[in-house]
């Protein structure tokens, strides 16, 4: 019993610092954040007002457009992404071992750096002068120039440009691993019916790879959604007339620069329940999933 | 598929990969161009000419040490602790009974879908209520709060053998010393993939340090950097140099530690 005990004593030891901390700076912050929705909180103080802040939210256009710009985004983005991220690991699966671990490298070292820098570069090749590269290059073929990250028709085009424009290393690799595991017999199956390499890709390759497919969706997507660096330094956090507002570029601004804390709570709440929204939709056809 | 397929193959990937690593190149040869090479109409993709005048200017000028000094603590000090606390809560979550264990591994992932931002108000009145807004604890704290590591410690110790640590336990061997002698030196190459990991991710944290730190002084560099953008006019040269020396000490740890990076998305998913 004592031994027991004890040997209980030191589980807990092992577990504490971190969950205490997980408490006090994740657990509780998650359930203040859904309290202060509820609230009129600015930085004088604030009462309780129902789901009066999600009324506002919802007649505001500010908010609206940072729905509908954060939607876009994440659409087009997360659809190339995913396709791009597909069709890289695809041309490098049949190349030798060597080849493959260099181009997993090349792929993801892009991605070591932050979403700061990332954003810094695209700005300045994004930038309306004849001398911002953008420019210079679509000027060499006669186009433009444009004003991009200076319109407000551009800016988020811009936006989405710079993100479309990388390669998704993280999913280059997923894929990779995943299709070194995919079961030989149906590709010799489909070897004697003397299928084409694109139609064994097309009918084997890319059904089985289904649950990397949503794994890397679900993921983008959420990736997406929080999309604020980007916005925060290409545009100067909202670009001309909001053109390129997101959700939490608007939260951090009502929360930091506007002191409505309740207000911004609410915004965060939308964001939890879209996050929630992609990830059930995944469990769902994860679990309707044809076994093959 | 016979090599002479595989050429274009190379080459568009090779393009692709270009592509890619392009706004690094660009940000790199901006950092060494003349100032009056910057503004050049057209740009000039190839330089004429090189210099290491934006770095002089960037140092004189700025804090930029200061704030990597900064940044380096902030994020050091966060992976050591994580290391620690990580592999001991994967430990006991992957290799001990004990009551309560299922209760908090539930609510632990209960908020692995809840995005960062939806507790970043909240964090703030916290560190407020407990006088850690800007301070270098109020930015290390719910740095540690994160439990992607939880996971992939846990994850990597289930599938370690037991007989060691009945070995070492019927050798008289404490509790503390199995996990110090048995998990620990077991768990290296997981805790090399979670030490790369968070030293990046805490490396480039923006949104947080931006709300809880007020004094210049105490910015990390990504932060500092984006101070330096001025509404209208930037001085590009002297921000990509900024970026530059930011994005250096990442690109190092990448080349030296590769197939870390690689391994920690196959065992922990994608993270940004």
């Amino acid at each position: 019993m004592t031994a027991a005990l004890r040997r209980h004593g030191w589980s807990y030891v092992f577990v504490l610092p971190t969950f205490s901390l997980f408490v006090v700076f994740t657990l509780l912050p998650v359930a203040q954040g859904l309290v202060l929705a509820l609230q009129d909180a600015r930085v004088t103080g604030g009462s309780f007002i129902g789901l009066a802040n999600f009324g506002t939210l919802a007649d505001d256009p500010v908010f609206r457009q940072a729905i509908g710009n954060t939607v876009l985004y994440a659409t087009v983005v997360v659809a190339a992404q995913v396709t791009l991220a597909l069709v890289v690991a695809s041309l490098i699966q049949p190349l030798g071992a060597k080849s493959r671990v260099f181009y997993r490298a090349l792929f993801y070292l892009p991605l070591v750096n932050s979403a700061i820098l990332v954003a810094m570069v695209w700005r300045w090749i994004f930038n309306p002068n004849p001398f911002g590269l953008a420019n210079a290059s679509l000027g060499a073929i006669g186009l433009g120039p444009f004003l991009w990250i200076g319109s407000s028709d551009q800016a988020l085009l811009a936006v989405i440009l710079s993100a479309v424009l990388t390669i998704p290393g993280g999913g280059v690799v997923l894929y990779s691993a995943a299709m070194g595991s995919l079961p030989r017999e149906l590709y010799e199956a489909a070897d004697l019916e003397g299928a084409s390499p694109f139609a064994k890709w097309r009918h084997i390759t890319v059904p089985l790879l289904r649950p990397t497919t949503l794994y890397l969706v679900v993921v983008y997507t959420i990736l997406a959604f929080q999309v604020f660096e980007r916005v925060y330094i290409m545009t100067n956090g909202g670009g001309p007339n909001n053109a390129t507002i997101t959700i939490v570029q608007l939260i951090y601004s009502t929360a930091f620069q506007f002191g409505r804390y309740g207000l911004a709570s609410a915004m965060a709440v939308v964001l939890f329940l879209m996050a929630m929204v992609v990830a059930v939709a995944q469990f769902r056809s994860l679990r309707t999933d044809v076994e093959y | 598929m016979s090599s002479t397929n595989r050429l274009p193959v190379h080459v568009l990937l090779i393009l692709a990969g270009a592509l890619s690593l392009f706004p690094l190149y660009w940000l790199f040869l901006t950092s060494l161009s003349p100032t009056q090479y910057v503004v050049r109409v057209p740009p000039e993709v190839v330089p004429r000419e090189l210099t290491i005048g934006n770095y002089q200017r960037l140092f004189e000028t700025t804090p930029i040490v200061r704030w990597l000094v900064n940044t380096v603590v902030i994020a050091g000090v966060i992976t050591v602790f994580h290391l620690l606390f990580d592999s001991m809560a994967g430990y006991a979550f992957a290799k001990r009974r004990f009551p309560g264990k299922d209760v908090m591994f539930w609510l632990v992932v209960s908020t692995l879908t809840v995005p960062a931002q939806v507790t970043l108000i909240p964090v703030f009145f916290i560190l407020r209520t407990l006088g850690l807004l800007d301070t270098y604890p109020g930015v290390i704290l719910p740095g540690l709060a994160d439990v992607f590591g939880v996971f992939l410690m846990k994850q990597f110790i289930q599938t370690l053998p037991t007989e060691y640590e009945h070995a070492a336990r019927v050798d008289g061997a404490s509790e503390w010393q199995v996990y110090r002698h048995i998990i620990v030196p077991l768990s290296r190459p997981a805790l090399a993939v979670l030490a790369i990991f968070t030293f990046q991710r805490y490396w480039n944290a923006f949104i947080f340090p931006l709300v809880i730190l007020r004094d210049p002084a105490k910015y990390p560099v990504q932060v500092g950097l984006a101070t330096l953008q001025g509404e209208f006019n930037t001085d590009y040269g002297m921000l990509m140099t900024g970026a530059a020396i930011a994005a250096l000490p990442l690109i190092a740890v990448f080349f030296a530690f590769q197939r870390y990076f690689i391994e920690g998305i196959r065992i922990g998913g994608v993270k940004g």
